[in-house]
């Protein structure tokens, strides 16, 4: 009756070759550079108190980046699940765009909006005559946790709303009617009931925040250094690479601990709800109350996108009245330059390139959420946490772990756009998981009994019972492989031919070069990135297959 | 439903094709910085001249490159590399990968730019690592550009300056050497005294160069006038401003020895393949015509003497006085120096 679930093979077979053989080299190399095996680099770390506080600043600012995003995420979540409104669409895959946005590009966003001239304070001081900026967050943890509140709020978002569309509103409705308030009821049924999907989203916007690298040190400086950075500055100094692997394997320790702990919980309050495969019907606002939360969510969310609205703001402010000449540049070659590549050439890199990572994902995470979601005894949690390891692994080690193993022979990939689809599809994966696992856990097991019992054959209960139900789960599973992908940036450590080249490598590579034209043209191409994107969400959300039910 | 199945099928291998397993044509590869540029029609004259195809990889920072170029010792992802710079020379002499090649265009190169005497990298451009200004910005605050390295630790300069992490920026390295040269390292002000003031004068560190310029340097939105960059950056303002600016926006402050002279080179890696051809490489990257792109494209200067510079060049100031600190000192201190700097400012 199981046969399906030994697919699983794939998936392992897929991470053994790819995260744990080059990692387990490059770890090796670390530890016997110089011919030192020791044991001593942990010590050393455990000992260091410098390391011991980075540790913990990584720990802690991760946890209030998290709350972060999920205050503002919730709220946004729970008004796409359950209302409609005049330009939902737009408005819902606009929300996704900031997950895309390199680092650096963001960190301009943020500076012109926050920053001394900036937006916000050139309008404070020109309103109440001021002399000097009232706004004073540069390079400050505030920024940092802006920043991630800003990146990551909508995985909450995409998780949470895609969940709590499915839930059978009877539950609450009945609870309405049994004489609960709708504080109550919120409180009391439905916060519990979504409780698998806020926690799958807690987790993912934790792990990034615990990883992150560029945010924290664009925005906040070398001093605010996580583990992350860490393991980077060590690597890049050879003969540290002992330091550096026991950093990663630290890292690497604290994150599979983590996520035990959070797979264990997950399974003890997972609750079988019947979920529907319509959409519980998103109705329009009626009362007053409904009217303003609608209305104060909007807001929120233009509030949250306010950088990348400054961006193109500051797009047209730069050029003057050159824009539009300086975008036409974008796609000629007037300068002649060796390197240049026109912007369609660039796009159609970023789209076959996170395509083929969506395609990889999803067949990886449905298999792997198929596996876990059959009650193993216990042990299911352990292979979910390993299962989501990718996401506590150093970008640097891994890199620099493919450098070394996929040199010769066959398994030269260097130069070749598998690793580059490779990576991205490692760090993607995992959010697909997340994403159709809480829904596969809570579909009512009695669903599928009846319809073997009536006749119904395995592949037909998947067509028809599985996939109206986790149908969405798998869109929002492929919209975060697409958004990871086309944001994805390790362009140091994965050797692509010039003419692979993607949008954020070019909006990076505009930026090592002083002059307004280049912030121009970095700034074009990320306005690019943001419309190319924020088509593709809304085409992706509209892909339906036929007979599957409505979403 | 089958329709739609077989249409995601055919564009997914459609898709897979197009991902590129790597070609199987000769070719040349340079693993290179990522501030490299040159002119199209310059490496095509080298591929017309030599029936060749000139591969150009990015990979990252000087010191991400030569990582790279160390780990995989022996056996190369390229033909030769280029952006070893004197900061980094004897750590990657001292690895071992690169052939020894003596260019007979090295006759144009005058001595003090000569990077390496073993002949393992070859110099093609410097620059001079600089602190710069935003004009606009001072003018307002009523400030003129400090004098000397010292004024940076006064009241009025306090919150003003954004620096590169030497740990990870070569730009910040070069300064950090000025500094030690500047001030030395066993007197009573020291250089490590120097970057103890510093910091508590509020001095921002960035991991690297475009970070700082980008979102701190206050010619850019950011709220700090004063930058570690480059002596040509004024002059690189003025090109890339499509004709808004006739003088530069930013200036050079230009102290005696606070500046870094910073020369950049190319070497062909052991396991090369294509050693004849990356040898014709070296000689055409010392040729009058690269050289005299180079300027225009990356904002250095070139080593051969015999190259004329570009016009807007006329806008780059050339530091009188550099740091006179000798190869041989900064491979034996770099890293304790890093590690010394690293525990004042960072911990």
């Amino acid at each position: 009756m199981n046969w399906y679930r030994f697919l699983v093979v794939f998936p392992l077979g897929y991470l053994a070759l790819f995260l744990i053989y080059p990692l387990v080299s490059i770890l090796i190399r670390s530890f016997g550079y110089q011919g030192e095996t020791t044991i001593s680099p942990f010590t050393y770390i455990m000992g260091d108190s410098y390391y011991l506080t980075r540790i913990w600043f990584t720990i802690w600012q991760a946890a209030v980046s998290t709350f972060l995003s999920l205050i503002v995420g919730l709220p946004i979540a729970y008004l796409f699940a359950r209302f409609e409104f005049p330009g939902k669409t737009i408005l819902k895959a606009l929300s996704t765009v900031p997950f895309v946005m390199p680092t650096i590009v963001v960190a301009i966003g943020l500076v012109s909006l926050l920053g001394p001239s900036g937006i916000l304070n050139t309008t404070a001081m020109n309103l109440f005559n001021l002399d000097n900026p009232p706004i004073r967050i540069s390079n400050s943890l505030t920024m940092i946790f802006i920043a991630h509140a800003f990146y990551n709020y909508a995985i909450i978002v995409r998780i949470v709303s895609t969940f709590a569309g499915n839930l059978d509103q009877n539950v609450e409705e009945t609870a309405r009617m049994l004489g609960a308030s709708s504080w109550r009821s919120f409180y009391h049924v439905t916060l519990p009931l979504l409780f698998p999907a806020i926690a799958s989203a807690a987790l993912l916007a934790f792990a990034f925040s615990f990883t992150s690298f560029g945010v924290v040190l664009v925005l906040g400086g070398s001093k605010f250094a996580t583990i992350e950075v860490s393991i980077y500055e060590l690597t890049t100094k050879l003969f540290q690479l002992p330091l550096a692997g026991a950093l990663a394997i630290v890292q690497l320790i604290f994150t599979y601990l983590f996520l035990l702990l959070y797979t264990k919980l997950q399974e003890r309050m997972t609750v079988i709800v019947g979920l529907k495969p319509n959409e519980s019907a998103a109705k329009k606002p009626k009362t007053w109350t409904e009217k303003m939360f609608v209305g104060s969510s909007v807001l929120l969310i233009i509030l949250v996108l306010s950088p990348l609205i400054s961006l193109v703001i500051r797009l047209f402010y730069v050029g003057d009245t050159h824009t539009p000449s300086h975008v036409a540049n974008l796609f000629s070659n007037h300068r002649g330059s060796f390197f240049y590549l026109s912007p369609i050439q660039i796009m159609w890199n970023s789209i076959r390139f996170a395509f083929t990572t969506v395609i990889i994902s999803l067949v990886m995470g449905t298999i792997v959420a198929y596996f876990l979601a059959k009650p193993n005894g216990g042990r299911s949690s352990y292979f979910d946490a390993m299962f989501m390891l990718p996401l506590g692994v150093t970008a640097i080690t891994l890199g620099f772990g493919y450098i070394i193993t996929f040199n010769h022979g066959i398994l030269d990939l260097r130069g070749s756009s598998i690793i580059l689809v490779v990576a991205h599809s490692l760090i993607a994966y995992p959010f697909v998981i997340r994403s159709i696992l809480p829904i596969l856990r809570s579909i009512n097991p009695n669903l599928k009994e009846v319809s073997y019992m009536l006749g119904a054959s395995q592949l037909s209960v998947f067509r028809h019972i599985d996939m109206p139900i986790i149908g969405r789960g798998i869109l929002v599973g492929a919209i975060f492989a697409f958004a990871i992908s086309m944001g994805e940036f390790g362009a140091s450590l994965i050797l692509l031919r010039p003419e692979n080249t993607t949008m954020p490598v070019a909006i990076f590579q505009f930026l090592g070069k002083p002059g307004e034209s280049n912030l121009v043209n970095a700034l074009a191409m990320s306005g690019l990135l943001m419309a190319l994107v924020t088509t593709i969400f809304i085409a992706i959300e509209r892909f339906r297959f036929r007979g599957l039910g409505s979403f | 439903m089958k329709n739609k199945i077989s249409v995601v099928v055919i564009i997914f291998m459609v898709l897979l094709t197009s991902v590129n397993c790597g070609n199987e044509i000769r070719e040349l590869v340079v693993i290179s910085n990522d501030s490299f540029d040159i002119s199209e029609e310059v490496i095509k004259e080298f591929e017309e001249a030599n029936n060749a195809i000139v591969i150009i990889q990015k990979a990252g920072s000087s010191g991400e490159i030569l990582t790279r170029a160390i780990l995989e010792r022996g056996n190369p992802s390229g033909d030769l590399i280029y952006g070893i710079d004197n900061t980094y020379l004897t750590r990657a002499l001292d690895e071992n990968i690169f052939i020894q090649y003596e260019s007979p265009m090295l006759k144009n190169v005058p001595e003090k730019f000569l990077l390496d005497d073993t002949h393992h990298v070859t110099p093609v451009d410097y620059g001079y690592v600089n602190l710069n200004y935003d004009k606009a910005f001072l003018e307002k605050a009523d400030l003129l550009p400090p004098t000397t390295l010292e004024e940076l630790t006064q009241n009025r300069w306090k919150g003003k300056l954004v620096v590169e992490n030497p740990n990870t920026s070569s730009t910040g390295l070069a300064f950090l050497i000025a500094t030690v040269s500047y001030f030395g390292e066993n007197d009573d002000y020291d250089y490590l005294d120097f970057w103890d003031d510093l910091k508590a004068n509020d001095v921002v560190v960035k991991d690297s160069w475009s970070d700082a310029y980008y979102t701190d340097f206050s010619h850019y939105g950011g709220d700090r006038p004063l930058i570690i960059s480059y002596a040509t950056s004024p002059a690189a303002e003025v090109f890339y401003s499509e004709g808004k600016y006739d003088v530069p926006p930013t200036g050079n402050v230009l102290i005696d020895k606070a500046t870094f002279l910073q020369i950049e080179g190319i070497a062909i890696l052991k396991g090369s393949k294509n050693v004849g051809l990356a040898q014709k490489f070296i000689d055409f990257t010392l040729d009058t015509k690269f050289q005299e792109d180079i300027p225009g494209r990356m904002f250095v200067y070139s080593v051969n003497q015999e190259a004329s510079l570009p016009d807007f060049f006329k806008f780059a100031e050339v530091p009188s006085e550099p740091a006179n600190i000798s190869s041989d000192m900064i491979s034996q201190n770099r890293d304790k120096w890093i590690n010394e700097w690293t525990e004042i400012v960072l911990r």
